[in-house]
């Protein structure tokens, strides 16, 4: 018997899309890591914005405009209040973490010279290295990355190596996608802070099971993306500490950031404004404001805890498979587990999964350098979330075993 | 020497005779294992068909005037895909395999397989058995 008195039950049945059968069988959904599910009183928030005030926002006259525009505004104040930001203003609606991440990228061009080093893990997604070394490229600054242990965790003796006085920048994810490792981050700001350095944190990973407090934490930038946290795909938001929205540049020309507009001159709008040029994602930035209340009905903590008896479970089970290894199998992590089993290509494993109606990603999960340091092509990576359930690990477990038996 | 097309409905038969997907993953597997193997020497960069996830290798040379095919991946069931193809378009004449449809593919159940974002990269694995065949014909005729 499982401790947990979680209403499991309770809450699969605010997910349509559990019900779905993949073939034959009821599907088994662990890609949480990738994208979360939606739970209906989101999927409501999105159809009852278009099926009633439906308008775009901010300077509009009509009864809809203002609808619209009060209830985007307050969707910023329940992720401010979420995150424990100081002001409604330092939440800046993006695209996604990966918009978020690029339009600090863009910012810093103005403060980055020849010479200045910035400073990534080696557990990071491609969004959160890629835009660092276009950074790199245009100013001739230096990329330098915090070594990984075998065990999956950051060489945190080589991070306090490699700073200095000409660290500038620091980036890091709170948790990492592929192995779900969660990283030392509180250290990582404080030290970045000591050399004056400015840290991001990609929070895109640990916003659905831990809530940051980014005042509490000090950090200077914190992205997240809603679909990640039972909210729509295509926004996201950028916390940034005030006086950095203030020291950065606009990332994005156009309508809604500018205060006035002449062929001579344009001034800019004060924020968060000054970054949301054009029409945002509306209903989407109003949709996250419905996924944050609906797991903070839940309570994250209530979450976290239900999901790390999901893992402790799955793990025990998976080490079962004697040919089975666990990629970053650490104490400190949020539910995820990465896997190969010797001898067997992940992309087959998952085919075969896929055919018994379970949901794992296979392959690099956009973190190549990590799979290289393995020197493993890929993993299985099983990601849980509130709404799975013991059982369905029991499927996961007997699915992997019959898929072993047509594979080895 | 069969046809591409008599090839094809071979294959579609065999597929026909399985109950469910377990058998008909099975049999890719067992194709996938007695896939003709590329040369060594040729499992490099230059030959490689570029997936998401699984690496295919690709190596087409002539024999006579026919057209054979080798390869590998490091998945098996990948294996088991362009063993079904090398089946169906080895060993025939450029033009040939040029012109052969490959509807049988979706056929055979593996439709699934064919959406140019799916991550085992079949519609490359074709683009690239006829593209090989389109630069042999084109060496066959100025010869």
């Amino acid at each position: 018997m499982h401790k947990t008195d979680f209403p499991v039950e309770k809450y699969r049945k605010d997910f349509p899309i559990l019900e779905r059968k993949i073939g034959k069988y009821p599907l088994v959904y662990f890609d949480n890591a990738a994208t979360s599910q939606t739970p209906k009183q989101v999927i409501e928030a999105i159809s009852n914005y278009y099926a009633t005030y439906n308008s775009n926002i901010h300077r509009g006259v009509h009864t809809l405009s203002n609808e619209a525009t009060d209830a985007y505004e307050q969707s910023r104040k329940k992720i401010q209040v979420h995150f424990n930001a100081a002001h409604p203003h330092e939440i800046i609606f993006t695209s996604g973490t990966t918009h978020a991440i690029n339009l600090v990228a863009s910012g810093f061009k103005n403060f980055i010279k020849d010479g200045d080093e910035l400073i990534v893990s080696a557990l990071e997604h491609h969004s959160n290295i890629v835009p660092w070394q276009m950074l790199c490229e245009q100013t001739g600054a230096v990329l330098k990355v915090i070594p990984m242990l075998q065990s999956g965790i950051l060489d945190m003796k080589a991070f306090d190596q490699m700073l200095s006085d000409k660290t500038k920048l620091i980036f890091c994810n709170h948790v990492s996608n592929a192995l779900g490792v969660i990283n030392p981050i509180s250290e990582l700001i404080e030290k970045g802070h000591s050399v004056g350095a400015a840290v991001l944190i990609d929070g895109a990973q640990a916003a659905p099971h831990i809530q940051a407090n980014v005042q509490e934490l000090d950090v200077d930038f914190y992205v997240v993306s809603a679909h990640k946290m039972c909210g729509p795909t295509g926004v996201g938001v950028l916390y940034a500490k005030e006086e950095w929205l203030n020291k950065l540049p606009p990332y994005q020309g156009g309508g809604e950031m500018i205060a006035e507009v002449s062929f001579e001159k344009t001034t800019y709008a004060g924020l968060p404004h000054k970054f949301e040029a054009g029409t945002p994602n509306i209903c989407g930035g109003i949709a996250f404001g419905a996924a944050l209340d609906y797991m903070n009905a839940i309570g994250i903590k209530n979450i976290a805890e239900y999901e790390n008896e999901l893992l402790t479970y799955a793990t025990t089970r998976l080490k079962e498979i004697p040919e089975l290894r666990i990629i970053g199998d650490v104490a400190h992590k949020t539910a995820v587990i990465s896997f190969v089993v010797e001898g067997v290509h992940p992309y087959d494993i998952g085919s075969i999964l896929d055919k018994m109606g379970i949901a794992v990603r296979t392959g690099h999960h956009c973190a190549q350098p990590i799979m290289d340091f393995y020197q493993i092509p890929g993993t299985i990576r099983a990601s849980f979330s509130f709404y799975n359930t013991f059982e369905e690990i029991d499927r996961l477990i007997e699915a992997l075993k019959r898929a072993l038996s047509m594979l080895l | 020497m069969s046809s591409i097309k008599d090839i094809q409905e071979e294959i579609k038969e065999e597929f026909m005779q399985f109950e469910d997907w377990m058998e008909r993953y099975e049999y890719m597997i067992d194709l996938g294992r007695s896939l003709p193997l590329i040369d060594q020497a040729y499992k490099t960069d230059e030959y490689i068909i570029k997936g998401c996830q699984s690496k295919v290798w690709v190596y087409a040379e002539l024999n006579d005037d026919k057209l054979v095919f080798t390869a590998d991946s490091d998945a098996i069931i990948t294996k088991g895909i362009i063993a079904i193809l090398i089946r169906a378009f080895s060993n025939q004449h450029p033009s040939d395999i040029m012109n052969a449809e490959t509807g049988f593919i979706d056929e055979i159940g593996l439709k699934e397989h064919l959406s140019p974002t799916r991550a085992n990269g079949l519609v490359s694995m074709i683009k690239q058995i006829k593209l090989y065949a389109l630069a042999f014909q084109t060496q066959i005729k100025e010869s």
